[in-house]
């Protein structure tokens, strides 16, 4: 155990990381920052009051407080100016214009626009005298699973799998080679996947705090379930931080400065921040762009994670995207053993 | 006869278009201090880094231990001490540490603990490495490449960039390991630690060997035990005068003069009574023992530092 020079490399590994106060910050407290704060601005608080604005004129008035009566719909009346500038802004959702017909101006695009059109049309009408055709009642779903909360901490352990692999590898390695670490390491009868396989435990070791810190508080604040079982999760878990350990060590293979791996590193994982499905969903893609999406190792990490989390599926749904990050994980590793410079 | 510690026979390395290493022949015996002396650029690190397998040579052959790399590297790894110029280790881990993780690559070595003893490092067991001085930092390279008690010491420029105190602490650990009759190999440019450390030097130049044998012998080569310098207000004529051997401007400037001479009370009254001869005014005048320092001049005509 003493003298095992892969003991003493993967120690080497946990201590460097445990000794950068940075890392620790990066790895565990931003993660569940990151996850509180979008937990709260995306919180489930009762429907919207959407803002809708009455253009002054003759006939305003009565328009005006048809809709002041909704109390879905926040009323105001303004000239045709600060209506125009208040619409332009997003300051409201519609605009409604009083006439012989009532025109309504708002930005189609937006859907909260198209909402509180709909919204102030139905008043509108009902209190011109419009009946029903139909009469209609509501049911209520509040089961967990449904909100942005539950979408999001799925793709947010995603995200931190990627980056957490990729910056502990990448930084440390061109640093070590900065450092001319490496140069004098080769320079023993070290072995040399010893050192690599070393950089794998240490980020490995970090993998439990990191996970169940973020997992946990999502279940303690949000209330964020976990169906599947947890022996799949951190299967899952593990098999991604290998795939982003591999990918740090690729993008780390060749690089002599900080400078150049971390411009690598973004290139690298930038698209994936974008597309592959952390913050929203990848179906708002076109259909055009879904095979590449769909084959970012990213995107099939937290498909993987959200069907094991929230959808509660087992191994059988899931070992095809265990198979795309998985793939992506070897192919880069032995790329990454071809490039690498140990000088 | 017993195999050379180090031997290699006409080494040749270029970068590109620059020749590093340029037909170097050289054998190293077992338990010699042997130094390869030279300016910055005359090649000395690559030669070392061929020796210690990192960089492989163009042309030439190489013997380390009677063995040669690329057949049973990790074997003759086993049994060296390798000591880089440039690196910088783990800020973050301990000096303990970091000396056990060398230790740990190799089969066979010292305890960890009695390497940090024999470098004055015992004290700062616990310190990390960042908050060691320069010179506490190159001790602590100096005992990673202990660790293996290796039977050859590579060190490259071991004392480059310390103060005159850590550069005698270094020299003290080569010297003791030195006086265990082991191996070492160095590069250095200055010539007083050649002088102290090294039983045989090089003197290394563009890539070639231009001198090569004791410290003592190679001043003897100059001819003369004194070396005299002169800055006058023009060029002098010193030519003829008795007693004085290789008269050779400095720097390439006719009014300073570098003369070497067997007899100080014989030379300077020569040298004092020939500028009032001719009116040259002198500016001054200086004496030294000669060094080796003196013998790189005398053979290329510049300084091994540029200063």
């Amino acid at each position: 155990m003493r003298y095992s020079p892969l003991v003493q490399l993967s120690l080497g590994k946990v201590r460097g990381i445990l000794r950068e106060p940075e890392a620790i910050f990066w790895v565990v407290v931003f993660p569940v920052l990151l996850s509180v704060a979008l937990g709260i601005a995306f919180r489930a608080s009762g429907p919207a009051v959407l803002p809708v604005a009455v253009q002054d004129g003759p006939g305003a008035a009565e328009l005006f407080s048809a809709l002041e009566g909704d109390e879905q719909l926040d009323v105001a009346l303004l000239d045709d100016a600060a209506a125009h500038d208040a619409l332009r802004t997003g300051r409201v959702a519609v605009v409604v214009v009083p006439g012989e017909s009532w025109t309504f101006w708002y930005d189609p695009t937006r859907p909260e626009s198209r909402e509180a059109r709909l919204l102030a049309d139905n008043r509108l009408q009902g209190a011109a005298g419009r009946v029903d055709a139909h009469a209609t009642g509501v049911r209520e779903m509040t089961e967990k699973g449904s909100r942005y909360i539950d979408f999001l901490i799925p793709g947010l352990l995603g995200m931190n799998l990627m980056g957490t692999g990729m910056w502990s590898i990448g930084f440390s390695i061109v640093n070590s080679r900065q450092r001319r670490i490496l140069k004098r390491l080769v320079a023993t009868p070290m072995r040399r996947w010893q050192y690599l396989l070393s950089q794998f435990i240490g980020r490995l070791a970090f993998l439990v705090i990191e996970v169940g810190v973020l997992v946990g508080v999502a279940r303690l604040l949000f209330d964020v379930p976990l169906r599947g079982s947890i022996v799949l999760l951190c299967g899952v878990c593990t098999l991604g931080a290998f795939a982003f350990a591999s990918t740090g060590l690729l993008v780390a293979a060749r690089p002599r400065t900080i400078e150049g791996v971390s411009g690598l590193m973004n290139l690298v994982m930038m698209p994936m921040w974008i597309l592959s499905g952390t913050f929203f969903s990848t179906e708002r893609f076109p259909e055009i762009m879904q095979p590449f999406v769909q084959a970012l190792p990213l995107t099939a990490l937290n498909d993987a994670l959200r069907q094991v989390m929230i959808e509660g599926a087992g191994v059988g749904q899931v070992v095809g995207e265990m198979a795309i990050f998985g793939g992506w994980g070897v192919a880069a590793f032995f790329a990454a053993l071809a490039l690498f410079r140990w000088r | 006869m017993t195999t050379p510690a180090i031997r290699c026979k006409d080494l040749v390395k270029h970068y590109g278009d620059v020749v590093a290493v340029d037909g170097l022949d050289l054998e190293v015996r077992p338990g010699e201090c042997f130094g390869l002396l030279g300016p910055n650029g005359a090649g000395k690190t690559t030669t070392v880094e061929i020796f210690e397998g990192l960089l492989r040579p163009d042309r030439g052959e190489v013997e380390i231990l009677g063995q040669r790399w690329e057949r049973d590297d990790r074997a003759l790894r086993d049994r060296l001490g390798v000591q880089l110029q440039e690196t910088r280790l783990e800020e973050k881990l301990s000096v303990l540490e970091t000396i056990t993780l060398f230790r740990s690559f190799y089969s066979s070595g010292s305890e960890p603990t009695e390497v940090l003893r024999s470098v004055g490092l015992e004290e700062k067991r616990n310190a990390w490495v960042r908050t060691l001085s320069g010179g506490q930092q190159q001790r602590l390279s100096l005992a990673c490449a202990l660790a293996c008690d290796p039977e050859i010491l590579f060190l490259d420029e071991p004392t480059t960039g310390l103060d005159p105190q850590s550069r005698r602490q270094v020299w003290d650990i080569v010297l003791a390991f030195r006086a265990r009759k082991r191996t070492v190999l160095l590069t250095t440019h200055y010539m007083e630690e050649a002088q102290r450390l090294c039983d045989r030097v090089a003197i290394v130049d563009r890539g070639k060997i231009i001198a090569l044998g004791s410290p003592a012998e190679l001043i003897e080569g100059l001819g003369a035990d004194n070396v005299v310098e002169v800055t006058c207000d023009r060029a002098p004529n010193l030519e003829g005068l008795t007693g004085l051997q290789d008269i050779q401007p400095v720097d390439g400037d006719a009014a300073r003069l570098r003369v070497t001479a067997g007899h100080l009370h014989r030379a300077v009254p020569e040298i004092l009574a020939a500028l009032r001869s001719q009116d040259v005014e002198l500016r001054n005048l200086a004496t030294h023992q000669a060094t080796l320092e003196d013998v790189f001049v005398a053979l290329t005509g510049r300084h091994l530092r540029d200063e």
